[in-house]
């Protein structure tokens, strides 16, 4: 988007001006070097202070994550010392005989964060598609500012309105009606079984889709304007269709973006806490329904660490499977980077070369339809 | 609130003429007492001149700080053990009692309507009993029509007192429950779905057909939930009511070391079976004793003058004979720095 704002106004003004603007923007470090010199002592110690600032502030993160991840290490180690490979792999959590296992809430945040993005994908692709192909321009403000405000509500309240308005509907409407219907074909039929607490894990996927569907539809809105106007304007002037147009130009062209877009909505449903804790039910038993009970790393400590004492296995625990939930946090987000970066990257340099590449695809799909 | 509060403080302060300046005194600890030491601290502020702060943080944490000596007294709902104590230089007496009753989500079924039994609770608890028209509930509810509705039992899914006042009656009254399940301030569940707080179990048990949850007595009253009879001791039928509370904590044995009365399942014919004191944790060897005693001037004050506001908030005041216990136990167990008694003031 940054790159639209740019060119728009080169066009208005004359050549040498863009030249310069682009210089700035393109070699920062080489325009910096000549403009030295020519300023006195206080623009020098300006910089040598504003470098000082931005290196402090960089290593300060740095310093802040090996902090935390070493502080939960530490933390966790009487556990992992205690209980070993099975602490991963035991799905035990007894406080009274104090043995713990982390199996239940592994796969429970697993299973959430998973469920929820395939209930928040294909919704975030309708909004995003809808925002920048179909909205009537009027619309399109309001209805994008609507999804970054459910994007700012605080966790608490959609767990709150979770708890006081989802859970009742699917405890007494949809989870009875389900079970007697679908709950009693074969196969399937086992997903949807036992009683109807309204709680459970699909409640709590379904209170995480809406809370990820604003960062995922965000950024699909954003990468789709990023596809260059000239790209969809031929594939128009090929006689395709509005979804043609999505499915063989603006999809291929931003498809690493997107799946980057829905890691971030995974990371944040990997850590949500407090909306999570008051609609999945909290019971330390793998749900094989999806009307089950279950419990997810985040919801476990949140609820756990009050009654932990200084010093106890319990605690450790915790903190171990607070490591435990980083270290997939940060796998999750180092795909979402992987993935991220090669877009970024074609976009700036080899735009040249993508030219041809980008327009074939459509130009095929377009002649078999 | 607490501006108006603070007027309201000043002008009595006033009207009173006291001379002392108003001594802050910080606790900490468990959340189930903590609107009664609000009131007290609102109601005693006036006469005794003390300003109490106290942090519901928690029955674990309240006695973490009161062992690293953070605050002027801690707060748990489970007694400390006597080694416990002895290890941390911790004298440990009652500030008040609070009572757990049970819910239930049945149609047609009126509040205290219902009897049961702490067998049938713990046989719920452990997944036994499955569906409400199960013979053991029907034997004990004659001419009651209950559905064939599968139970759906709730827990406290945030480690707590409440808990753990809960499973220690079930263990007090089913030995395979003790021995399944066991007593801490959160347990391995064999069934059932957990909730946070109080209002969770209650929303969810209001939520769900066929629920059954544990909450306490106060958050029972005050929110209209159906709770049931239980059958204590003595084998009556008892409807939860500060009458059936005050006979328990009468009833109880409080000749026992640390005061850590037993009040689950106590004799008595009109006992109500789940009572559970909570307790209040000062430092024997205070660095600071005028802390201390500002500690026990408050209590002293609750004892004496708190009863009323207790029993209107749904809490059990301590037993007089019990309060004079505890006072001697200040005399003769916590010593100023000059190594002699410091209570009662001089």
């Amino acid at each position: 988007m940054g790159t639209v704002r740019i060119i728009k106004p080169a066009e208005r003004h004359p050549e040498p001006r863009i030249t310069l603007v682009s210089q700035a923007i393109s070699a920062p470090l080489t325009a910096t070097a000549p403009a030295r010199p020519a300023s006195k002592g206080n623009g020098a110690l300006g910089d040598a202070v504003f470098s000082a600032a931005c290196h402090t502030a960089g290593v300060f993160v740095l310093l802040l994550m090996g902090g935390i991840i070493v502080g939960l290490f530490v933390g966790g180690l009487p556990a992992f010392k205690a209980f070993g490979l099975s602490f991963v792999t035991s799905t035990e959590w007894n406080p009274v005989t104090e043995v713990f296992g982390a199996a239940v809430p592994i796969y429970g945040t697993i299973v959430t964060a998973v469920l929820s993005i395939i209930l928040a994908v294909p919704l975030a692709f309708g909004v995003a598609f809808f925002l920048t192909e179909l909205a009537p321009a009027w619309l399109r403000g309001p209805a994008g500012t609507a999804i970054e405000l459910l994007a700012a509500v605080p966790s608490i309240i959609y767990g709150m309105w979770g708890f006081f308005f989802i859970v009742p509907i699917m405890a007494t409407t949809i989870q009875p009606a389900v079970i007697d219907t679908i709950g009693t074909l074969p196969v399937i039929g086992g997903l949807f079984q036992g009683p109807p607490f309204g709680t459970g894990i699909l409640t709590a996927a379904l209170i995480l889709a809406i809370m990820i569907l604003p960062f995922i539809a965000a950024t699909m809105r954003d990468v789709f304007q990023t596809v260059p106007p000239v790209y969809k304007e031929s594939a128009y002037g090929l006689g395709a269709t509005t979804w043609e147009v999505m499915r063989g130009v603006v999809i291929p062209y931003t498809r690493i973006s997107v799946v980057g877009g829905v890691m971030l909505g995974l990371g944040r449903a990997l850590g949500e806490t407090m909306a999570v804790t008051f609609v999945i039910g909290n019971a330390n038993r793998i749900a094989t329904t999806l009307f089950g009970s279950g419990n997810t790393i985040a919801s476990l400590v949140a609820l756990e660490f009050g009654e932990s004492e200084l010093g106890s296995l319990k605690l450790s625990a915790l903190l171990a499977l607070g490591f435990i939930l980083f270290v997939i946090s940060f796998i999750v987000l180092a795909i979402s980077r992987y993935l991220l970066r090669p877009q970024s990257f074609k976009a700036r340099t080899t735009a040249v070369a993508a030219v041809p590449k980008a327009p074939t695809a459509p130009t095929a799909t377009v002649a078999k339809a | 609130m607490s501006f108006i509060s603070k007027i309201a403080g000043v002008a009595l302060g006033c009207a009173l003429a006291l001379p002392a300046l108003a001594q802050p005194v910080t606790g900490a600890g468990a959340t189930f007492p903590s609107p009664l030491y609000q009131k007290w601290s609102e109601a005693a502020k006036g006469p005794t001149g003390i300003t109490l702060n106290y942090q519901s943080v928690g029955s674990g944490a309240g006695q973490a700080q009161i062992r690293n000596r953070t605050v002027d007294f801690g707060a748990s709902d489970a007694p400390m053990t006597d080694a416990q104590l002895k290890e941390n230089n911790l004298l440990q007496f009652p500030a008040t009692m609070g009572s757990l009753v049970a819910i239930v989500n049945l149609p047609g079924i009126a509040d205290n309507q219902m009897k049961l039994t702490g067998d049938v609770l713990a046989d719920i608890y452990l997944g036994k009993i499955t569906k409400w028209n199960d013979v053991k509930i029907t034997g004990l509810n004659a001419g009651m029509a209950l559905p064939d509705l599968a139970i759906a039992p709730v827990y406290r899914a945030d480690g707590s007192g409440t808990t753990y006042v809960w499973v220690s009656y079930l263990s007090a009254v089913s030995a395979e429950f003790k021995d399944k399940v066991g007593v801490a301030t959160s347990v391995k569940w064999p069934v059932g779905s957990g909730a946070r707080g109080n209002e969770g179990v209650a929303g969810t048990v209001k939520n769900t057909r066929g629920a059954i949850g544990y909450v306490e007595n106060a958050y029972a009253t005050q929110n209209k939930l159906v709770s049931t009879q239980l059958r204590n001791k003595d084998g009556n039928f008892i409807t939860p009511n500060t009458e059936a509370f005050v006979a328990a904590a009468q009833n109880a044995n409080w000749a026992t070391p640390n005061f850590a009365a037993n009040l689950i399942d106590t004799p008595g014919p009109k006992s109500w079976p789940i009572v559970s004191p909570t307790f209040i944790l000062v430092p024997k060897n205070p660095a600071d004793a005028s802390k201390t005693m500002a500690v026990f001037k408050f209590f002293d004050w609750a004892y004496s003058n708190g009863g009323k506001i207790a029993q209107d908030l749904e809490y059990i005041p301590i037993p007089t004979a019990v309060a004079a216990q505890i006072r001697q136990s200040w005399v003769t167990e916590v010593k100023g720095a000059d190594g002699k008694a410091a209570w009662p003031l001089r």
